[in-house]
């Protein structure tokens, strides 16, 4: 997985509520057995037409946000379904941080397994991101993990908070499973106790 | 010993391995698989040459891309695309050894209608999918949930997930329910009142009398839709409807398995004095026969009210309101029970079980549906199905003019070829109402099995309790 420690680039405002998980990449693109190749049709039913041309409203199709690689979006983020094609999409896309109040359990889950990381913040500054967000290209927000920050492009620094396990994983861009499999006693151990308490499992 | 939640003693039960930080690994019991969520979990354990540790525990069976008509055995119904990852899993399954219901077998459906019904789900297990979905198995006081497909890798190759408990939220809802309410209208309540976002970082579990009068189903239907409400999982105490339902299914334990088994399902329920982060109380005769009005499940009415006004909001809800009615082509003021619909769907994981099969026809029982409307059933599997074959059911939907279709996931999201066409109007008996998200423009309506059914017959939303 790639490490994530800081990033400083161009934040793209998306201030509508309860962004599914659906509208972040729809079905008819599921049917994939890769991982890569998802960007292209990041929500792509707000971002093209039925012809396929640009829907030229739509935030990241204005010139300022092409190259978005944080989003800034209302409550609850990536309600809905636990596509881990939602993740892959806005990663394929180059977007590895998304900022919101809230976000669905599952989805939080997923991006931190993809080098993506969420940051839930309280109402007010997450408006303030969204007004800075809104500036457009040159103004460059600034996300550190280790110090746990996001520096608005004025220099405003919000503090946010972030699980220290999930945290070290990502800084360090750790494969979950083999530091799971580095337990493989326990595991064992556990599985050896089942079988007796509830054999019929 | 402190008194625990239904949730704790599960929790409890199923952690291998405890950091000094809280991070655990829960064991996991059973692992359910479909087509969509997993290819690439297969394919990260070949690439680094892993086995599936618990084979014995991992259950598959496609679901969401299959065509649900009567001549789905012929590949070409199929797009290519879909065949592929059909395929896949067909191979995956033979590959890795883990159980397997392939398209042609009676006993394939919706994975979440599967898994109960083969005895794969049983109380007090951990139990968890590459779907959100899977919240419909706490109605057995299972802990269940959905997980992304880096997970689905993870459980494949260590039987185990890293968790860190979650917050325990109890929903309670009193007394009885009035004629026409049925679970649908619960779990839709329950999303009206705490919102999409509500439930995030909690465990639900649901109690109180109006759910323990619930049938399995029902409780199914309940716990189906607490992702809507954006809890990971939603649990129901196990009791003797429990036992019941599970008693002599395939793969339930026999004999004196069977009699520990129930000793300790027995123990399954939350203590009197236990600790909840939250708590919600609803009357159960405050619950009336619902619809959703806009594009999110929140978006919930008693089919008796009006269609909202952006105004009636506040915060990012205006705005997300505004964009709903524009995108559903509703008109603020206009009663629920006036607007037209082109399209009735029964089916789901939410809703398509062999009790909403029989409220359906309780309705359609000699009558006939709004001429030039589509409607379709779609049982959730193909036992399902044959049960309502038997049971005369299946007769009653054709005569009626419903399309009677084979067992899938369906336009609940429209991975296979039935969809809604651009602008369409559905009344559905399925789990979310997003934008696109039973075609693209579609417009969906979230109603109960009879409200589906009494919508077909008069052609737009319809008070069921008219026709009862």
């Amino acid at each position: 997985m790639d490490k994530f420690e800081t990033l400083t680039g161009i934040a793209a405002p998306m201030p509508l509520v309860n962004i599914d998980t659906d509208m972040i990449i729809p079905k008819q693109f599921l049917k994939t057995i890769k991982r890569s190749g998802l960007g292209a049709n990041l929500f792509d039913e707000m971002r093209f037409d039925r012809q396929g041309n640009e829907i030229p409203d739509f935030v990241l199709n204005q010139d300022a946000y092409r190259n978005a690689e944080i989003l800034v979006a209302g409550d609850n983020f990536g309600c809905g379904s636990s596509r881990e094609h939602a993740p892959w999409a806005i990663k394929d896309f180059g977007i590895r941080c998304v900022i919101s109040t809230s976000f669905a359990d599952i989805f939080y889950n997923n991006c931190f397994k993809n080098g993506i990381l969420p940051i839930a913040l309280p109402a007010e500054a997450v408006d303030v991101l969204m007004r800075d967000a809104e500036k457009g290209a040159n103004a460059r927000m600034t996300v550190d993990l280790e110090a746990q920050t996001v520096t608005t492009s004025d220099g405003e620094v919000f503090r946010f908070e972030v699980d220290a396990f999930k945290k070290h994983c990502l800084m360090e861009g750790l494969d979950d499973i083999g530091l799971t499999m580095a337990k493989a006693d326990s595991i064992t151990a556990f599985e050896a106790e089942a079988s007796q308490a509830r054999p019929w499992v | 010993m402190s008194p625990k939640t239904l949730y704790d003693k599960i929790w409890d039960a199923h952690v291998a391995h405890e950091a000094d930080d809280g991070t655990c690994l829960l064991y996991i019991d059973r692992h359910l698989v479909h087509e969509v969520t997993s290819p690439q979990a297969f394919e990260g354990l070949r690439m680094a040459n892993r086995p599936v540790h618990a084979p014995d525990k991992t259950i598959a069976v496609p679901d969401h891309n299959v065509p649900t008509t009567l001549d789905r055995a012929n590949a070409a119904t199929m797009t290519e695309d879909s065949r592929v990852q059909v395929d896949a899993l067909d191979k995956n399954a033979k590959d890795f050894g883990i159980h397997y219901y392939p398209v042609s077998d009676v006993r394939q459906g919706i994975v979440h209608i599967v898994g109960p019904e083969q005895g794969w789900t049983l109380p007090g297990m951990t139990v968890v999918c590459g779907d959100s979905h899977t919240a419909t198995h706490g109605a057995f006081g299972a802990l269940a949930h959905g997980i992304g497909t880096s997970e689905v890798e993870h459980v494949l190759a260590t039987q185990t997930l890293i968790q860190r408990k979650g917050k325990n939220m109890k929903v309670e809802i009193t007394g009885k329910l009035r004629p026409g309410v049925t679970a649908k209208d619960i779990t839709l309540s329950v999303i009206g009142e705490t919102g999409t976002a509500g439930g995030t970082g909690y465990v639900i579990e649901y109690c109180g009398e109006a759910i323990r009068d619930l049938s399995m189903e029902g409780r199914m239907t309940v716990c189906n839709m607490a992702i809507e409400g954006g809890a990971r999982a939603g649990l129901i105490a196990p009791d003797a409807k429990t036992f019941e339902y599970c008693m002599g299914r395939p793969h339930a334990p026999k004999g004196a398995q069977w009699e520990a088994a129930v000793a300790w399902w027995k123990t399954l329920y939350s203590d009197d004095d236990a600790h909840w982060d939250k708590v919600v109380t609803i009357k159960g005769e405050d619950i009336a026969p619902v619809v959703t009005w806009g594009t999110s499940p929140e978006d919930v009415l008693p089919i008796t009210a009006n269609v909202p006004s952006a105004d009636d909001f506040e915060g990012g809800k205006v705005g997300a309101a505004q964009r709903s009615l524009d995108y559903m082509g509703l008109t603020p003021g206009t009663p629920l029970s006036e607007i037209e619909i082109d399209t009735v769907f029964i089916g789901s994981c939410t809703n398509g079980r062999i009790e909403d099969l029989r409220a359906a026809a309780e309705i359609l029982k000699g009558k006939k549906i709004k001429e030039g409307l589509r409607a379709m059933i779609v049982p959730g599997s193909g036992l399902v199905r044959a049960q309502a074959e038997e049971e005369g059911l299946a007769d009653i939907f054709k005569e009626a003019g419903f399309e009677w279709r084979l067992a899938g996931c369906s336009m609940c999201l429209a991975m296979n070829p039935d969809q809604l066409a651009e602008g369409e109007r559905c009344a559905s008996t399925s789990n979310r109402n997003f934008e696109g998200r039973q075609g693209y423009k579609g417009r969906t309506h979230l109603v109960s099995p009879g409200m589906a059914a009494a919508a077909a017959i008069t052609g737009k939303l319809t008070d069921v309790r008219d026709m009862m």
